[in-house]
């Protein structure tokens, strides 16, 4: 029973867990019944995909024991590119390749040039957010490119599907591919490869893993997410903004911290990113809903991260100062 | 040019004529050693005097600039640490090559984990074995941990060791280097490291112990070599020797 207590105590997502149902409690009272209707969980379910798919990645990553600043970025550059190539006549599902094959290029510099000249990724990345995002500019010209509806499967990623049309298709790609993130942390080889990687780098090279190509293709699956769920986003409103995923880099970041994930690396859980995310939505929606400034917002993200971070390390000292039969 | 040294008459590694440098400076200058098979072999030597620098290249963190290793006679390059591995040695590192934010059984087999399903390389651990497999390898070597879950961060500096002897030893190597094993250990968990590298040879191991302190070389070696400046200065079976000899050429 105690070992049960201790092993619960460290979960790194626990304290995000706790939060959560508190804060929904809280905004459930506060809003009057409202933020549990159906009607509003269609609007936090519906534009939590795209937030959480980045927070999946950039978790993956620092698990891993690297940085990644430029997914706001790769987030607009992937659905411009595609756009632009939409608008030259090309059909759907190339432009997406292409546009997918861009975001695993930059990832894929990101980490080479990271480890080639041992550099911190935080300056790659940092380097990487503001050339993507240029590059998005100039490759939309000035004049963001309409997307023509008619030649997308809309119903295949944003249409509204389940039971009571609740969730969007965009949040069963997000589950799949949260699924596939997570099981490949925890179940694989390679999950325990980014494990060492990033939680004790002298030995997982001693052990003889090859740290180089572990961390590339972390790098890579968080580009390859961030850029997806750029697509998404632009899905769903029509047309890709030059502008848009500013500070989600950061957001990002938050939500794998809110979520349990140590920026030092080695310890966190794709569940606690993706936690993490669903506590800005609800935090964002909530907020609204409860009529307080929505100036407010970020001062709760900012606390909640802090907040999050010490209820952690609390309660992971308590788990393992507890003591179970030797 | 290759000075004179004891040759062995089976070495299962031999060393011929090994240079090193690091970023100029001159960390290896012509080492050549047989390591006699089943033998356990204390190396010793100041700060500086080229043990880790022979260690590392053994253990194939680093290629020589010069000369060759020899495994079972064949003359090998190794360019990772998993081509060590392969060749049977397994190496036990000075700062412990463990992963405290990961659990014993996932320690273990870092790198060689067991798969139920894979695909170029990448597959599905076998949690089950690995579990069990770390019981059976920790009970191998004497040691009483109560859960192959246990994070290794929770574990003290000699459970850490017992279990990276463990691991060497599950993996049936043949030569087994010790880094300095007996660093900030008990004087209780010294003597268990001293007793485990008697017990090699019976269990058919060669082991080669790096240490400072020449008690713990002279208590449980055959053979002491000591390095200085990147040389052999001496090589000479524990009873042809004493402690004041090799210090007199260090």
């Amino acid at each position: 029973m105690r070992l049960l207590v201790k092993t619960f105590l460290q979960k790194p997502e626990l304290a995000a867990v706790l939060l959560l149902v508190l804060l929904i409690v809280l905004f459930q009272v506060l809003s009057n019944g409202i933020f549990l209707s159906a009607a509003n969980l269609r609007g936090v379910l519906g534009l939590l995909p795209e937030m959480a798919l980045v927070a999946v990645g950039v978790t993956l990553l620092m698990i891993c024991g690297e940085f990644d600043l430029s997914v706001g970025s790769v987030f607009a550059l992937m659905p411009m590119s595609m756009a632009v190539l939409m608008a030259q006549g090309w059909p759907f599902l190339p432009s997406v390749l292409v546009g997918l094959m861009l975001c695993a290029a930059i990832g894929f510099a990101n980490g080479w040039l990271t480890i080639r000249f041992a550099i911190p990724s935080f300056i790659t990345t940092l380097g990487m957010l503001f050339m993507a995002r240029s590059l998005t500019v100039v490759i939309s010209g000035g004049f963001p490119p309409r997307l023509d509806l008619e030649r997308i499967p809309e119903h295949l990623f944003v249409a509204f599907v389940g039971p009571g049309e609740l969730i969007r298709a965009s949040f069963l790609w997000f589950l799949g591919l949260a699924l596939v993130v997570s099981l490949l942390l925890s179940r694989t080889n390679f999950g325990n490869w980014v494990r060492a990687t990033g939680g004790f780098l002298p030995a997982a090279n001693a052990m003889g893993i090859p740290t180089a190509r572990v961390k590339i293709a972390c790098f890579m699956i968080c580009s390859l997410l961030a850029g997806f769920a750029g697509m998404i986003q632009v899905l769903r409103v029509g047309s890709p903004l030059p502008s848009m995923g500013e500070g989600m880099e950061l957001a990002a970041v938050a939500a794998a911290v809110i979520g349990g994930t140590v920026l030092t690396g080695g310890i966190g859980s794709i569940l606690g990113g993706i936690i993490g995310a669903v506590l800005i939505r609800v935090i964002d929606n909530g907020l609204v809903l409860s009529r307080v400034d929505s100036n407010w917002f970020k001062f709760a993200i900012g606390a909640l991260t802090i907040l999050a971070v010490v209820g952690n390390a609390w309660l992971r000292k308590r788990g393992r100062a507890m003591k179970v039969e030797g | 040019m290759t000075d004179a040294f004891r040759k062995a008459k089976d070495p299962v590694i031999s060393v011929r004529n090994l240079h090193k440098w690091y970023s100029g400076v001159h960390a290896l200058r012509g080492v050549s050693l047989d390591f006699e098979r089943n033998e356990a072999v204390g190396l010793v030597g100041d700060n500086g005097a080229g043990k880790s620098t022979l260690i590392s290249i053994l253990s194939g963190l680093h290629a020589p600039d010069e000369g060759e290793v020899l495994v079972d006679g064949r003359p090998v390059r190794m360019k990772g640490p998993r081509d060590a591995m392969d060749q049977g040695i397994e190496t036990i590192y000075q700062y412990n090559s463990m992963v405290p934010s990961m659990s014993i059984a996932r320690n273990l087999f870092i790198g060689r984990e067991p798969l139920k399903a894979s695909f170029l390389g990448l597959g599905i651990l076998d949690e089950a074995r690995m579990r069990a497999e770390s019981v059976a390898a920790i009970a191998d070597v004497d040691l009483h941990l109560r859960s192959p879950d246990a994070m290794v961060g929770e574990l003290s500096g000699g459970q850490r060791q017992g279990v990276a002897i463990a691991r060497a030893m599950h993996f049936k190597s043949k030569v087994l280097i010790l880094d300095e094993p007996t660093n900030h250990l008990s004087v209780k968990e010294t003597n268990k490291v001293i007793g485990f590298v008697k017990s090699l040879a019976a269990q058919k191991v060669t082991g080669i112990f790096i240490s400072h302190n020449m008690h713990h070389v002279f208590a449980c070696c055959d053979r002491v070599v000591a390095m200085a400046q990147g040389r052999v200065v001496l090589d000479r079976r524990i009873g042809e020797t004493s402690i004041e000899e090799v210090h007199e050429v260090l």
